[in-house]
């Protein structure tokens, strides 16, 4: 069993008795949808056509991951500015204030802030994506749809959180006289860039979760490593330039730069850096699309 | 001349023995790895691991427009069919087909989450159960009035009570319009209002064209509202006709298969007790008015049950108790020991024999299963029990009120006492 491509592009399932048999639909706008199910092969194509058809889901799985969140809270959505914002005092005092780390020529708190703020949005959107798929146990064996919507919404539903607590930043940047230019217009280049590494890390993460609930207890650690892996509470610039190109195969250290850069304008990115951490976030995506559709096949069995 | 809106062949589904446990650790991969890797060497086909086929050759086809009811006993592979035709697993071998949009219902409330409000968990069930923003968005009105909920729509869904939950979930479900609709056993809960509510809507969607895939338990109702039927024995089709055909042919081999029971059930090495095990159920006979053991009794005579029990550590507060299911699982009667007998102190290592006399002219004919057991009364933990040790018939015999019973709905048919006054 598996599947193979016709003459004609189409993807052919082989099946059990060994006949071939065309997967998906013909493109006809009247004839009804036919759904073929056929096992899973090796090679288990991503069905586009129905990522589109599901947009609505992805929509509402986003709206109720942001409405549920902050239920039942007091100040509610203002966790979004005071988690960050209390994270930045700290590290300010330790880090800027008594250790004296260099911030490239800003003021310790807005560099600090600056680059707390995506990856603030990093390690929520990377946990919610890890957790998307073993939270949503329940659904997955009673309905289909395609299970990546899940670490998609995940991934999605952060950026609200990002979005208020950017608010602030842009009243640090009139409080220290940091003037935004031209270059603000990279500031969602960089978030993307930072939407796919959630993604890539987040697919295959929670589809192993799924398997192994070990994953559970590894995020927490993993995130911390990475932290101290990407230039947040320390500039690039301590890393010495030959390793540079190394260091950029962290995506968050291409997107933590680039977007320090965009709101603040002071020290732009090392090209070779941005280059590795997008050639980066292009693998980890594609390598975790093939891992998580794989595992997709099996997830109502196993979870 | 309509076309097959579902078409299944040869469709096979393996599990994997254990695969359906709540999850793996890493650690019993690896340590399943290093076995497996000395198994190997030592030659066979290296997956030795025991596999079950939850399906195995199923094909059939169904018409647009047709309801088909799926029957067969727990674990015959219903559930299983229908989550493969759902697209919710895959099959191991073997195709399926479906034509249109499908929607599925294998559960009630799908999707609610209890920190959301009435309004929002329909906006999201709905949305997960298949429907369109702007369907949802136009049935809005329809479903909260369905529903009965109305006044409550902007609070939580955890305040609602269950009864109002489920009226509210199924007031969704009722609402989808797919081509071809999967339906698992929603009608098992809830109270028997809800159910007729459930019933009655089903019955209006198969008027409405749709095709239908009905899995259910209640014979009566696969026999009311579906047009063809598939029987599935051990995850095979035993047998695929018409509705009728089809309940009665496995009403039957159900029957047969209680009919070979002799009324002597030996429960002391069967492995499906559960309990702190004080007590342990021996032995359940079931005996005729001759103190014959019997496999069935006639409507019209009295009948014995008899409990073997015996006491592995001393106790004061044990008794035995017995439920009657009728065969589409509803509790029929309820007794315990102490409803008309003495509490005894039992002593380690004693043995009781306890019996219960039923009423004659009591119980609608048809196949009963005994859920027998014994419990704490101080604590009210179950010391032994057996969710089904067994089953009897009780058939209509040659009286008149058997006769009578045997056509009346009711489980319970006691001749009362009627006059004119």
């Amino acid at each position: 069993m598996g599947t193979k491509t016709n003459p004609v592009g189409e993807t052919l399932a082989v099946t059990a008795g060994g006949a071939l048999a065309p997967v998906g639909t013909p493109a006809a706008s009247v004839a009804p949808v036919v759904k073929r199910i056929v096992p899973a092969g090796r090679w288990f194509a991503w069905n586009l056509k129905e990522l589109v058809d599901y947009r609505e889901l992805l929509y509402f799985l986003v709206w109720r991951e942001i409405k549920v969140r902050y239920k039942q809270t007091i100040i509610g959505a203002g966790w979004a500015v005071l988690q960050p914002l209390a994270t930045m005092v700290v590290f300010s005092l330790f880090f800027g204030r008594l250790a004296k780390i260099p911030s490239g020529g800003l003021p310790y708190p807005l560099f600090f802030y600056a680059a707390l703020l995506p990856w603030t949005y990093f390690a929520g959107a990377l946990t919610g994506a890890t957790g998307s798929v073993v939270e949503n146990q329940r659904v997955i064996t009673k309905v289909y749809f395609p299970r990546v919507l899940l670490p998609l919404s995940a991934v999605f539903s952060g950026l609200v959180d990002f979005g208020i607590a950017f608010v602030l930043l842009i009243g640090m940047g009139f409080y220290y006289r940091v003037t935004p230019g031209p270059w603000l217009a990279f500031v969602p280049l960089f978030l993307l860039l930072a939407m796919l590494t959630a993604l890539g890390a987040g697919l295959w993460l929670a589809a192993l979760n799924a398997l192994y609930r070990d994953v559970r207890y590894v995020v927490p650690f993993l995130v911390q490593f990475w932290l101290f892996a990407s230039p947040v509470a320390y500039p690039s610039s301590l890393v010495p330039p030959r390793w540079r190109g190394l260091y950029g195969l962290n995506p968050m250290a291409g997107v933590i730069d680039g977007f320090r850069w965009a709101v603040t304008g002071q020290n732009p990115p090392s090209v070779p850096m941005l280059a590795a951490s997008a050639g980066a976030v292009v693998v980890m995506v594609v390598a975790g699309l093939w891992y998580f559709r794989r595992m997709e096949a099996t997830v109502a069995d196993v979870v | 001349m309509s076309a097959a809106a579902i078409s299944v062949a040869g469709l096979g589904k393996r599990f994997r023995l254990g695969e359906r446990e709540r999850y793996v650790a890493l650690r019993d991969v690896l340590a399943r790895a290093a076995k497996a890797a000395f198994r190997r060497r030592s030659g066979g086909n290296g997956n030795g691991r025991a596999h079950i086929w939850a399906l195995r050759e199923v094909s059939f086809d169904v018409h647009e427009g047709e309801t088909i009811g799926i029957i067969g006993r727990n674990g015959a592979g219903k559930s299983t069919l229908l989550k493969i035709l759902a697209g919710i697993t895959l099959p191991t071998e073997g195709w399926a087909e479906v034509r249109g949009r499908v929607g599925s219902l294998l559960e009630v409330g799908t999707g609610f989450h209890p920190e959301l409000t009435g309004r929002e968990n329909i906006y999201f069930s709905g949305s997960i159960l298949g429907m369109k923003r702007r369907e949802i968005d136009r049935k809005f009105d329809e479903i909260a009035a369905f529903s009965g909920v109305e006044t409550f729509l902007d609070t939580p869904l955890k305040h609602y009570s269950s009864g109002m939950q489920l009226r509210l979930a199924f007031s969704v479900a009722a609402h989808l319009e797919p081509e071809v609709l999967l339906v698992d056993e929603v009608l098992a809960v809830g109270d028997l209002e809800f159910q007729r509510k459930c019933l009655g809507k089903m019955e209006e969607v198969t008027r409405g064209g749709r095709t239908v895939l009905f899995v259910s338990h209640n014979m009566g109702a696969v026999r009311r509202i579906c047009t063809r039927g598939v029987w599935l024995d051990g995850g095979t089709v035993r047998l695929a006709g018409s509705a009728g055909e089809c309940v009665d042919a496995y009403t039957a081999s159900v029957e047969a298969a209680a009919e070979a029971g002799t009324g002597v059930f030996d429960l002391r090495t069967r492995k499906d007790r559960v309990g702190s095990g004080a007590v342990l159920l021996r032995e359940l006979r079931l005996l005729d008015s001759e103190n014959r053991p019997r496999g069935s009794v006639e409507f019209g005579e009295p009948f014995m049950l008899v409990f073997e029990i015996e006491c592995q550590r001393s106790t004061p507060s044990s008794f035995v108790g017995l439920t009657l299911l009728g065969d589409d699982g509803t509790s029929v009667l309820g007794s315990h020991l102490y409803d008309s007998a003495e509490m005894r102190y039992l002593q380690a290592g004693s043995r009781h024999t306890i019996s219960c006399r039923v009423a004659p002219n009591l119980l609608k004919p048809g196949r009963y299963s005994l859920q027998v057991g014994v419990l704490d009364y101080a604590t009210w933990e179950c010391v032994d029990l057996f969710y089904s040790a067994g089953d009897f018939i009780v058939e209509a015999g040659s009286g008149r009120f058997g006769r009578l019973a045997d056509a009346r709905p009711a489980y319970v048919q006691p001749v009362l006492e009627w006059k004119w006054e």
